[in-house]
């Protein structure tokens, strides 16, 4: 039996299992997809928000704060990137500046520090780029970025690697209340006891609080396109670039990645289908158009790809966290500020359970420190030289874009929380993700997984089940006759 | 009657205009050479092809291989179907240009290596 | 540390002819560097034939053509390096490599030939809206695993973009019992060769959809279908013309690019038309003593001439070692509207015979090229067809540019 099951491996549930691994609790993740961070924590903006925009006196508020200054530390622990890069919310008239001064005064009651309004002038000191429109903006030294799936990864790896255990293919089906706990059932007919559950199901949040019966609360999908650009492309700003918010959240923004590309979106569109992921036309025309506001010179053809994600909108407005039934917690609604508040929410879901009555423990022989998985490019010369006579795959390079060699990816298919498919190793060591997007290293990598995981070629998926790479063998109709 | 080809014997890719009277071709305009004239009038009464394509050897690994000549055009799946089921027995390296069948299906073309693989 | 004179960057067509011609011009000390296991390149998997007509007088696959180039070179005293990937190379001319034998290293040389070739625009160059299911593959990679590991990576086919490689998979496919339901160009015309659209479409009654593209991808896990629109003059789809084609692979060849990653490194500057270094006559970029050929220089259409570059460079190489470039005030070649490109940018001697490529933007009947050198016609030629697919040439004879010519222009006039 295990003292609590988590159900989502996203940043926020991943953000919980490692808090509550350090508190000496047994703890079990349960996903129904093939890997770790597939919702909404895959497709965002991978910003940590310095704080200002959400509504003072909010748990959004509270948790963004807190969570943005954890950040910088929980990311030097876990060993991955992040960088404070500070962030602009541009303005192209006078009612903009109103409408800046309004959220820095919002901003000044959450408590973040260091917010100005800054001038035309000061902005192209600051931006060489920006476009000719743009006459000021709310400045905000403490907004930085992540990548937030290499995120989840270390935070789901170095929980696994202090005990936790991680269930893919998991889906969560029944949820029975017993005198003990509760009894979790997946649509394969897996059960799982725990004591506790934390639902951080993010876009299904609703649908699992209603199989516990405790739904007070609904969730819908809200689409957010992103197109990505070639890291030549990546110098164009050097700052989170945002425009005034609207209701429908912080609108498109121009930022660069923590790995050097550019990142242009998101869109925002409420949606109903929990699973559409379609990226449309009209959505990736509007952030051309509104990138071209804000910045001079993001060449479009530079474009290496556009994705979508679905942020989990609750109808609260706020971040639901709360315990509607004994040893049963919600957390959902975890829309933006969600990524920037997560290491915040796992603190306040371990005070939610001692302030109930769970005694939560401390584990003395909990290691916090990851070791990096990037970093192998950043050696010295001799360094790497070391490395690679020890293992001779650490020469052989197989992604020529990004230069990720063999030894990279082996390491990587063999860490926890280990990939079982091209998206994973993508995600884990970026091979695949350059100008080419895997036109030549996909094939090598399809090869390593077979190897690995012992399976044929046949058997490699791209992400997650029933989606093979690769429809059998040529000369093999015959081979059957 | 008038026929339009495009002539596949070089990148050129001439427009050939052919002028035929029932199986038997007359005039052949558009072509910049002799290999044109020659393409449009087989063509015309014996269409034929080149396969090239992979065979797989009795140990598993893969050859590129060609017909060293054309195939009837209305032959190249059965010829397909029979290099499929091809197992050359190449454990000791293959060359390029080994001769792994000879006079295909009566097509009087073999099959040659046109990658090079070493001994197991 | 280690100095040799020229290292060659990629042992495809391009950098082995590269390699045989410098050795051939006085030059002795030669390293070539691979990345892949074998030498070849891209040829490796492209089984088909059609190479060499020009340069060997006969019908030959590629990996025959690259075994007969692999057969010159080895037949020398060069030094060849494969699995080796160079990560690095500054304008002094020092190259970084990785292999897994020599770990990193540093080569001092006095020359430099690029010579990496190019690589396919992936999908979200595209920006094709619509889900991210697998199925969807570069037409090369499909290539790659059909060709060279025995893998099918689908049954029902629909191909986007009609580049000769697209258009050559689209009959491999059929040839290993897939259907090929599709080829759809957003161009008005195919991006690919005449006859490859005769022998691999037509033979197998597979549809070319001129001015239509892919608008929509459908699939969850894996691709299901995608949908079709005709396009207009500015390639805007067309409304209400959308049709849906079930399929569980889609194959790209949306046409490539010159893979200069290394290039950009070392700050040379590139050609907006052709996305390769600028050069000139001997194929020598901007730096002195490095030199391009191939398809990192611009994208050919034959391997035959990607191997004439690859002398061309070799050669310039081996007079830039051995001190004998004698160079004059630089020339620049241009084009006029209908031109979109030429190589050589620049000419720095008029000396011997020389070919300028260049390459159109549109599809033009009956038109005159001429060469015009300060004003002055110094070369004229009728075509009766040219089309973006087809790279063309103007040879100018020893002697055609009068000496201490400014500005080269190709113009191609409409008769």
């Amino acid at each position: 039996m295990f003292d609590v099951a988590i159900i989502g491996a996203g940043v926020v549930g991943g953000m919980i299992a490692r808090k509550l691994t350090a508190c000496d609790m047994k703890v079990c993740i349960l996903e129904k997809e093939s890997d770790v961070a597939e919702g909404a924590t895959k497709a965002n903006s991978a910003i940590i928000h310095a704080g200002f925009d959400a509504k003072a006196g909010t748990l959004k508020a509270l948790l963004n704060k807190r969570g943005s200054d954890m950040m910088q530390d929980v990311c030097k622990e876990l060993g991955v990137s992040y960088k404070r890069n500070g962030s602009m919310v541009l303005g192209f008239s006078n009612d903009d500046e109103k409408k800046l001064r309004e959220i820095m005064e919002n901003g000044e009651k959450n408590g973040i520090n260091g917010l100005e309004i800054i001038s035309r002038e000061r902005i192209v000191e600051l931006e060489p780029n920006i476009a000719d429109g743009v006459t000021c903006a709310l400045y905000a030294p403490t907004g930085a970025i992540v990548c937030p799936y290499e995120l989840t990864l270390a935070t789901i790896g170095n929980a696994m690697d202090n005990g936790a255990e991680l269930m893919l293919d998991f889906k969560v089906e029944r949820i029975e209340k017993t005198d003990v706990g509760f009894e979790i059932l997946s649509d394969e007919g897996t059960m799982v006891d725990a004591k506790i559950v934390v639902n951080a199901a993010g876009l299904y949040s609703d649908e699992i609080a209603d199989l516990a019966q405790c739904k007070s609360f609904s969730v819908h999908p809200r689409k957010g396109e992103y197109i990505l650009l070639d890291k030549e492309a990546g110098m164009t700003v050097s700052h989170t670039l945002f425009t005034v918010p609207t209701s429908m959240g912080k609108g498109i923004l121009v930022s660069p990645t923590v790995d050097g590309n550019l990142i242009l979106g998101p869109t925002a569109v409420d949606m109903t289908d929990k699973e559409n992921k379609d990226t449309e036309r009209d959505g990736l025309d509007r952030i051309i158009a509104e990138s071209a506001r804000m910045v001079k010179s993001a060449d479009i053809r530079q474009s290496i790809t556009s994705f979508c994600g679905l942020r989990a909108v609750g109808d609260t407005g706020d971040f639901i966290i709360d315990m509607p039934s004994k040893g049963f917690v919600n957390v959902a609604g975890i829309e933006s500020p969600g990524l920037s508040s997560a290491p915040a929410i796992a603190e306040y879901v371990a005070e939610l359970l001692e302030n109930n009555g769970f005694t939560l423990g401390v584990k003395v022989d909990f290691k916090g420190e990851r070791e990096p998985m990037k970093g192998f490019s950043e050696l010295s010369y001799e360094e790497k030289n070391e490395i690679i006579k020890k293992d001779p795959a650490y020469g052989r390079v197989v992604c020529r874009c990004e230069n990720i060699t063999e030894g990279e990816i082996l390491r990587a298919i063999r860490t926890n929380p280990k990939p079982r498919d091209l998206d994973g190793v993508k995600r884990r060591t970026r091979a695949q993700m350059g100008r080419c997007q895997g036109g030549f290293c996909s094939p090598y990598i399809t090869e390593l997984l077979s190897k690995e995981l012992g399976i044929p070629m046949e058997q490699v998926e791209k992400t997650g089940k029933d989606s093979y790479i690769l429809s059998g063998r040529t000369k093999e109709v015959v081979e059957n006759a | 009657m008038k026929k339009y080809l495009t002539c596949i014997v070089c990148p050129m890719g001439c427009e050939l205009e052919v002028e035929v009277d029932g199986e038997k071709v007359v005039s052949v305009q558009g072509n910049n050479c002799v290999r044109g004239r020659d393409y449009a009038h087989t063509e015309c009464t014996d269409p034929r092809r080149v396969i090239t394509t992979t065979v797989k050897t009795k140990d598993g690994r893969i050859i590129s291989v060609k017909t060293d000549k054309a195939v009837p055009k209305n032959m190249i799946f059965e010829c397909m179907d029979f290099i499929n089921a091809l197992r050359p027995e190449c454990s000791n390296g293959c060359n390029v240009g080994d001769v792994l069948c000879k006079n295909i299906l009566g097509t009087g073309a073999s099959l040659v290596a046109c990658s090079k693989i070493q001994r197991m | 540390m280690r100095n040799v004179d020229l290292v060659v960057i990629g042992g495809g067509p391009a950098g082995m002819c590269a390699a045989v011609s410098a050795y051939n011009a006085g030059i002795k000390s030669i390293l070539v560097l691979e990345r892949d296991a074998a030498l070849g390149g891209i040829l490796q998997q492209c089984i088909h034939n059609g190479f060499g007509l020009h340069r060997f007088k006969e019908e030959l696959t590629g990996p025959e053509y690259a075994h007969r180039c692999e057969k010159e070179l080895r037949e020398l005293p060069v030094e060849i390096q494969c699995g080796t990937m160079v990560t690095d190379i500054s304008r002094d001319k020092v190259v970084t490599a990785v292999s897994p034998e020599k770990g990193v290293e540093k080569i001092y040389a006095k020359a430099i030939i690029l010579a990496m070739g190019c690589r396919e625009r992936p999908r979200g160059a595209l920006n094709i809206p619509g889900s991210r299911p697998a199925g969807i593959f570069s037409a090369g990679t499909a290539q790659k695993y059909v060709n060279m590991m025995g893998y099918m990576p689908g049954k029902n086919v629909v191909i986007l973009g009609s580049g000769d490689i697209g258009l050559i998979m689209a009959r491999r496919m059929t040839l290993e019992g897939a259907k090929v339901h599709a080829v759809c160009e957003v161009m008005p015309y195919s991006g690919g060769l005449a006859r490859n659209i005769e022998q691999c479409l037509n033979d197998f009654e597979i549809p070319l959809y001129l001015s239509h593209t892919v608008t929509k991808i459908h699939g969850d896990k894996r691709i299901t279908g995608v949908t079709i629109s005709k396009v207009d003059e500015k390639m805007q789809p067309v409304k209400g013309n959308e049709f849906f084609i079930e399929c569980d692979t889609l194959l790209l060849s949306v046409g490539l690019i010159p893979e200069n990653e290394l290039s950009k490194g070392a700050g040379l500057s590139l050609d907006n038309a052709t996305r390769g270094c600028i050069v000139d006559q001997s194929r020598e970029t901007e730096a002195e003593g490095i030199f391009a050929c191939g398809n990192v220089l611009h994208v050919h259409d034959l391997a035959d001439y990607v191997s004439e570059e690859g002398e061309i460079a070799g050669k310039g190489a081996a007079e830039y070692i051995l001190g004998l470039q004698k160079k004059t005030e630089k020339i620049s070649v241009s084009g006029n509207e209908y031109v979109r490109y030429t190589v050589p940018q620049f000419l720095s001697s008029v000396e011997g015979n020389m070919k300028i490529y260049y390459r159109t933007g549109s599809v033009l009947s009956d038109v005159t090229i001429s060469v015009v050198a300060d004003g002055v016609v110094v070369s004229k030629q009728k075509k009766k067809k040219i089309v973006p697919g087809e790279m063309q040439f103007v040879l100018l004879k020893d002697g055609d540019i009068p000496e201490f010519t400014k500005e080269i222009k190709v113009c191609i006039d409409k008769n």
